[in-house]
């Protein structure tokens, strides 16, 4: 459309814009108000009209990090004169830090260990998916493999199937060798759940890689794992770090397997948040903070990915 | 692109033969990944194929007696479980729906000259890489009927969202129509930059209309890629259970994901459940399979 622009097409263009804008902020709001109620008194949380002017404060995270309960009495002047500043906030409350009877030391509600599993797990389970998806993406990518096509569409299948499914007869053999509710058993599931994702997408960017590259080094006398380690991978390492980042995503969001095989000593963060909410009347601001906190990580990432968002989201049909 | 026609290093040659044969390094780089998947995705399949036939319940002790097909012929006898299909059906449609005409929508406003494109279609994109789980269930707050800001911002007074029956299944559809039109939309504003510019020339320089434009230019060539988008959709409304989950309990919103976590976790009628995960899993394949193939297509051309 080169060329003078009408007046026409320039009104259409600011109405598509003033548009654009309008979407990006009722999309944004979600996030938005996660983040507002994660830093407001538990008191404003639920005020209509809606608090959106009011002072920040850190009692949502001091209690997302504590076990409290309800406050009987009044702490007296001196107990509450003598509290750390977060103490005080929880005395503000309405509520009291629980202490160890013995030796006087606050515990700790369980999110910080859920936040610590759900690294534990992501993490190891993407070096796993990553390590062993490019090993096998070059494999199909250089080399003749009978029936090519359909190990890939085999290797696919196994993505497509609805959690559940997969995970009644994971739950009943993980009972039977003891990996029910252990960090080995979600890194286990998710490991293969993101090894299908990443020999797809790996595949595409080993396929991109000149095959000269390789040949060169062979005729140089380097052996192929030689040339694979010093001439492959570090091509391909921009494509390795946005599949770790999609895997890394995945397994951190991940919620049916982990309800599932987890209850407590190896939950991660997605089934323990919701866990929260019970009955009765739920701290929203403690559940804003604990979302808070689990979001950031992968608003971060998906800046970090935004270049490589369309090929990953696509499984690798579609490249830019 | 696939470019297995290209030519590949004769394996006899001096080079290739230094080292481990290809052979040796091919098997060695796939075949622990084909065996790891074995393991943990078709052997677990295998086993619980087994139970489906059996009236095992993983609660108990009692050992599983073996009663042939009757699983599968009660399953697709019972009212109910029709029933939890039919919702599911209803659930794919709106939410697919929504997310295409979002998506798409948004992808055609973004596609133009804008301020800060880059940005905004990064902020947009956002909502789709959050946790369904965690996010979905803050949803519960913004939808509340008291002091919920949607009912707040929309006029609505004390509406219910969740709480009727009839509206919980779209309340949970609006929650994955906002995260996931940001996939329509990405998959469609790459469509939309592949339609080539002298296309659009050629139509303003016969004056066709912006309707005609939109039909028989953008839409036709867009087309493959927004099939791509729906048909994955698609297969991920099907298999909901965490928005679904967190959000409601209603009858009216359980998904068949939510029916047969419930018969195996909380029923524990694990052989009935069983047989119930592979009627669902056939329905999965089935759809991959047109995924697969229509994917095999457009990379074709």
């Amino acid at each position: 459309m080169a060329g003078v622009q009408t007046t026409a097409e320039k009104w259409t263009n600011r109405t598509a814009i003033a548009a654009v804008f309008v979407a990006l902020i009722i999309m944004l709001t979600p996030i938005y108000w996660i983040a507002a109620t994660a830093f407001k008194p538990r008191n404003l949380a639920t005020t209509i009209p809606p608090t959106v002017v009011y002072e920040p404060t850190v009692a949502p995270f001091v209690k997302l990090f504590t076990k409290r309960s309800q406050l009987r009495e009044q702490p007296t002047q001196e107990e509450y004169d003598t509290a750390p500043w977060w103490e005080k906030m929880v005395y503000d409350g309405g509520e009291k830090v629980v202490r160890n009877r013995k030796s006087g030391e606050v515990r700790s509600s369980g999110y910080g260990d859920r936040f610590k599993n759900s690294l534990i797990v992501s993490v190891i389970s993407t070096i796993l998916a990553v390590g062993m998806g490019t090993l096998t993406a070059y494999g199909f990518s250089r080399f003749k493999v009978a029936g090519e096509d359909d190990w890939l569409f085999f290797i696919l299948s196994t993505r497509m199937l609805p959690p559940v499914v997969v995970a009644i007869p994971m739950f009943l053999m993980y009972r039977v060798v003891g990996l029910n509710d252990t960090h080995m058993g979600l890194i286990i599931l998710y490991t293969a759940f993101n090894l299908s994702f990443a020999v797809w997408i790996m595949k595409g960017f080993i396929d991109e890689i000149p095959r000269e590259y390789e040949e060169a080094a062979l005729v140089d006398g380097y052996t192929r794992i030689q040339a694979f380690f010093k001439v492959v991978l570090p091509e391909a390492l921009t494509g390795m770090a946005a599949t770790a980042v999609f895997c890394f995503i995945t397994a951190w969001n991940e919620y049916a397997f982990a309800l599932i095989m987890t209850n407590r000593n190896a939950q991660t963060a997605p089934p323990y948040i919701p866990s929260q909410v019970g009955s009765g009347l739920p701290d929203w601001t403690v559940i804003a903070a604990g979302t808070f906190l689990f979001l950031i990580p992968v608003a971060i990432f998906t800046f970090l990915l935004r270049n490589h968002l369309l090929r990953g989201m696509s499984f690798g049909a579609i490249r830019k | 692109m696939p470019t297995n026609n290209m030519t590949r290093l004769d394996p006899n040659s001096q080079a290739a033969s230094r080292g481990l044969s290809d052979l040796s390094i091919r098997n060695l780089f796939i075949i622990p990944t084909i065996a790891f998947l074995i393991i943990f995705n078709i052997f677990p399949l295998l086993y619980s194929l087994g139970y489906s036939f059996t009236d095992f319940r993983a609660s108990t002790n009692a050992p599983a007696k073996f009663v042939g097909l009757q699983n599968y012929r009660d399953l697709l006898n019972d009212p109910f479980i029709w029933k939890n299909f039919s919702i599911t059906a209803k659930y794919v449609l709106i939410s697919v729906t929504g997310q295409v005409v979002v998506g798409f929508g948004l992808a055609m406003l973004l596609n133009r000259a804008i301020p800060a494109k880059g940005l905004i279609t990064t902020l947009l994109l956002l909502p789709m890489m959050l946790s369904m789980a965690v996010v979905g269930l803050f949803w519960k707050l913004l939808y509340d009927p008291n002091f919920g800001i949607i009912n707040y911002f929309l006029g609505l007074g004390k509406f219910e969202w969740l709480a009727d029956p009839d509206m919980a299944l779209w309340a949970i559809a609006i929650v994955d129509i906002w995260m996931w039109s940001p996939f329509v939309m990405l998959l469609s504003l790459a469509g939309l930059s592949a339609v080539p510019k002298h296309l659009y020339e050629a139509a303003e320089i016969d004056r066709a209309g912006n309707i005609y434009t939109f039909f028989r230019i953008t839409l036709p060539l867009v087309a493959p890629i927004l099939m791509i988008a729906i048909i994955f959709r698609t297969m991920e409304a099907f298999k909901t259970f965490d928005l679904a989950y967190v959000l409601s309990s209603q009858p009216t919103t359980e998904l068949i994901a939510i029916r047969l976590y419930k018969m195996a976790f909380q029923e524990w009628q694990t052989g009935m459940s069983s047989a119930f995960a592979y009627i669902v899993l056939i329905m999965v394949v089935a759809i991959t399979n047109i995924y697969v193939k229509y994917l095999n297509k457009v990379k074709a051309r």
